[in-house]
């Protein structure tokens, strides 16, 4: 039982990273149908800017907030600089060209920062605490704690202000929401700003448990993707559970079955999605219209 | 002899019944034209006919075999062909390529001998290119044969979509809508298009909006209306159905098309 | 036969660099230079696997490294662990990388763009995780040595050895690609590219096609991935790694899809280029990233075809 819980926690707060990235994933795809695989970097990005930020000499609340920032600039940036230009390109084209953007920005973090593992100091303090015989670290606590307050928020901006409907017009369809004056090149850029925000937090809450490197980012895109198809691509609440549950899934098969084969397990998630229910656990079927 | 036979055809998409029900008979060697309102069904219809959908009830019979829910090109070796209304074309590919490519289940060549280019695959691709090229000349594109398919004028891709299901030497052809687009000039090319495929004893099945067209050239018109059999008759029966006018033309309008009449 | 028939010849590109093939030693003053000339054939012939699948029938695959991985070990355990030849070895990798592709490209071809993108990415991420975990037999992240080729006797080693079997593997590799893409398959394979369901309507089996253009791609990856293992005489599980399958894509981009002769070219360039800026060495992904993107959005066509276009005449 002890065991099941421990594994239970890890799974959850890692899962709880996926979740952010898997949501990231999903604003983005739902306002401009793009599959950023950029997303995991947003999430280096926010823990390594951090780390060499306050390596400077930058106190910590501090840098954590201008590494935020700079993810949303970057994130901007993609958009301005590689989506838009390419817009009217074929939906493979554009997940590569997010890909170009991945290996950009790893290679430029390789150079800006370095190739080390970092960590960052845990906000609660490190004693674990005990809880049924599990040891959880308090740092997953404040990652869970976190990635609740920012689907929460999310959630408000989205359901409750006008700009939030605005969103969902232009995921619904864009064409439309431009013909009521929405102007969807912002709303894009929102998304994408949101995006890389959610995916820097996520970057500093995890640093202190899992460290951070200037590569953390390609198996994370793609545990996203995974979150966010098992939760039903396009589903906002789909992502969240859909990137808890493949946490789970990673944390007890590596408990369980085999440590070594952990990252593989997201990889089979998507096959299995994909061949056994495409629309994920809480998406909408899709009929094909020829 | 019947070539073409649906049997109680039904699909529902979420809960829409597209098609319902739908029994319709073709004569070989006939031209059979399926009409109807905007939404009643006619391309889910030629979907199911062609193997694109599989239907959730009823069968297809093609040439007496039952063909119900096989893939569409198996449904393409046992001679059924079909245009698109949004034109499928190959539009990378060259003109004369596109109409090859239609040459398809008539060769013969396997990847082995592909790959290694042996003259037998040297042989069959002449064959295929000259086969090809009669087929752009009959209807009037060989001028066109080396051009990107894809700078073709409208009405020119329809015609070579024409040519193309055609190229594949089909017992059945399914046209798709093949005037939407056009003007009277290329919908009377159209025409003589048809006819001379039907001299040919390829049978010809027509799903169209162009009135003109369909009641000059069908010998037989079945009418759809929210994916179900309204009638069905000749031209002469059908144009002078109240149910189809009023299907068409709504209750006020067939009372004002009735009294314009009288 | 015309000078105009000569140059139309469907086998012409590959006179070309055969050619070239011949005459490029007399201009290497080491045999540095014959290195860098093997490994540009050998990745050219993976990333010309790879535009078959992706320029030519309109797939993607952006894990085929995966099995550059397959071809590269299969020598190494072949050797070490299986006692056996190398020239066995890596028909035994090709053998089985085709019949891996065969099993996993059946549910995943049926994938629509980029659901396919991100399965195969997954798929070469799950053989690298393999190569670095089954250490027993695979000698885990540090890799394996691997011996030299041995063909009758005579042990066959060292760049010079290997620009030519690369540089002749490529050119046959070369030959086949023409004559399929002259031939019914080759035409198949383009109109899948263009639309599938008009295809399916003329009788050509789509599925059957996309699954015989995935093995056939797998198989020169794996090829060329045994001939690394060799050249190099050493292997690590990097080399199924994701950048590397994105090294191949963006090959195929750069140089043109579609084109036989840009697989070269694409090859050459992002492998001669690093050497010669060597200053770029520490910079060789935000160069790589760079180029993927740029290409995607100004240039998709590639370098030759872009070429060809513009002197108003298309040759591949």
């Amino acid at each position: 039982m002890a065991e099941f819980l421990q594994f239970a926690f890890s799974g959850l707060t890692v899962g709880a990273v996926y979740a952010l990235v898997a949501l990231g994933f999903t604003l983005i795809y739902n306002a401009s149908g793009v599959v950023n695989f950029a997303q995991g970097e947003f999430v280096m990005l926010g823990g390594m800017s951090t780390v060499f930020l306050a390596l400077a000499g930058v106190p910590l609340p501090l840098a954590a907030l201008i590494a935020v920032v700079v993810a949303v600039a970057i994130g901007l940036a993609l958009h301005r600089f590689a989506i838009e230009p390419a817009r009217g390109a074929s939906a493979v084209t554009l997940i590569m060209i997010t890909i170009g953007a991945s290996i950009f920005l790893r290679g430029a973090a390789q150079i800006a920062f370095d190739k080390r593992f970092h960590s960052l100091p845990p906000l609660l303090g490190a004693d674990p605490i005990r809880f049924g015989g599990a040891a959880i670290l308090p740092q997953s606590l404040v990652v869970l704690a976190g990635a609740a307050i920012v689907v929460a928020l999310l959630w408000g901006v989205i359901d409750r202000t006008l700009l939030g409907k605005a969103v969902i017009a232009t995921a619904a369809n864009r064409l439309a929401a431009r013909l009521v004056g929405i102007n969807t090149r912002r709303i894009v850029d929102f998304s994408f700003a949101v995006s890389a925000a959610i995916g820097a937090v996520a970057g500093i809450l995890v640093t202190p448990i899992t460290l951070t490197s200037y590569d953390v980012g390609t198996l994370l895109a793609l545990k996203g993707f995974a979150g966010a198809m098992l939760g039903g691509i396009g589903s906002a609440f789909g992502a969240v559970v859909g990137g808890l549950l493949l946490g789970l899934l990673e944390a007890f098969s590596a408990g369980y079955i085999s440590s070594n084969y952990k990252d593989a397990v997201a990889f089979l998630v998507i096959l299995a999605v994909l061949f056994i229910m495409p629309q994920g656990l809480l998406g909408r079927a899709q009929v094909e219209r020829v | 002899m019947r070539i073409l036979e649906v049997e109680r055809l039904s699909i529902a998409f979420g809960g829409v019944r597209a098609v319902s029900d739908v029994s319709l008979s073709v004569s070989s060697g006939l031209v059979f034209s399926i009409i109807g309102p905007n939404g009643a069904g006619k391309t889910t219809l030629l979907n199911l006919i062609s193997g694109v959908y599989p239907p959730q009830d009823g069968l297809v019979r093609l040439g007496g075999e039952d063909v119900t829910g096989l893939a569409p090109h198996l449904l393409a070796r046992r001679g059924l062909s079909r245009t698109f209304q949004n034109l499928q074309l190959f539009l990378r590919m060259t003109v004369l390529e596109n109409v090859m490519v239609g040459r398809h289940r008539h060769e013969s060549t396997g990847i082995p001998s592909d790959l290694l280019h042996l003259p037998l695959v040297s042989r069959q691709n002449r064959q295929t290119r000259e086969a090809a090229r009669s087929g752009l000349a009959r209807v009037g594109l060989a001028a066109n044969a080396e051009h990107p398919a894809g700078s073709l004028a409208f009405g020119d891709l329809r015609r070579l979509e024409i040519a193309r299901a055609l190229a594949s030497e089909p017992k059945v052809l399914l046209l798709d809508e093949p005037a939407a687009g056009c003007n009277p000039v290329e919908t009377e090319e159209l025409d003589g298009i048809i006819r001379s495929i039907v001299k040919d004893g390829v049978t010809v099945v027509l799903v169209e909006h162009d009135m003109r067209l369909v009641m000059n050239i069908s010998d037989r018109i079945h009418v759809l209306a929210n994916g179900r059999t309204l009638a069905e008759g000749t031209a002469a029966e059908v144009r002078s159905n109240a149910a189809v006018i009023e299907a068409y033309l709504g209750v006020h309008g067939s009372e004002e098309a009735a009294r314009a009449f009288s | 036969m015309s000078m105009r028939a000569l140059l139309d010849h469907r086998l012409a590109p590959v006179a070309a660099i055969a050619v070239i093939l011949l005459l490029l030693p007399l201009l290497f003053p080491s045999t540095y230079y014959y290195r860098i000339a093997a490994l540009v054939f050998i990745f050219a012939l993976a990333s010309l696997g790879v535009n078959l699948l992706m320029g030519f029938a309109g797939q993607v695959s952006l894990g085929h490294a995966g099995f550059l991985g397959i071809g590269a070990y299969a020598v190494a355990i072949g050797a070490t662990h299986l006692g056996a030849p190398s020239w066995l070895s890596i028909l035994g990798g090709a053998a089985l990388s085709g019949l891996i592709a065969f099993i996993v490209g059946r549910p995943i071809l049926e994938l629509k763009g980029q659901y396919l993108a991100v399965a195969t990415l997954g798929f070469g991420l799950l053989v690298a995780i393999v190569l670095t975990n089954e250490a027993a037999w695979t000698g885990g992240p540090d890799g394996m040595s691997v011996p030299h080729l041995v063909l009758f006797g005579f042990p066959l080693h060292g760049p010079q050895v290997w620009y030519w079997i690369g540089g002749i593997t490529f050119v046959i590799g070369a030959a086949l690609a023409l004559n399929l893409i002259d031939s019914p398959t080759g035409r198949a394979l383009r109109a899948i590219h263009d639309s599938e369901v008009a295809s399916r309507m003329l009788g050509i089996d789509v599925a059957w096609h996309k699954l015989a253009i995935f093995v056939i791609s797998a198989i020169y990856a794996s090829v060329a991935g045994s001939y690394l293992a060799l050249l190099n005489e050493l292997i690590t599980p990097d080399v199924s790694g994701f950048l590397r399958s994105i090294e191949l894509v963006a090959m195929v981009v750069l140089g043109g899809m579609g084109s036989v002769v840009g697989s070269l070219v694409g090859a050459t360039l992002l492998i001669v280029l690093p050497q010669i800026l060597t200053i770029l060495h520490e910079y060789e992904q935000m160069v790589l990233g760079i180029v993927v993107m740029g290409f995607l959005i100004f240039l998709r066509q590639g370098i030759v075809p872009g070429i060809a276009a513009a002197f108003g005449r298309m040759r591949t």
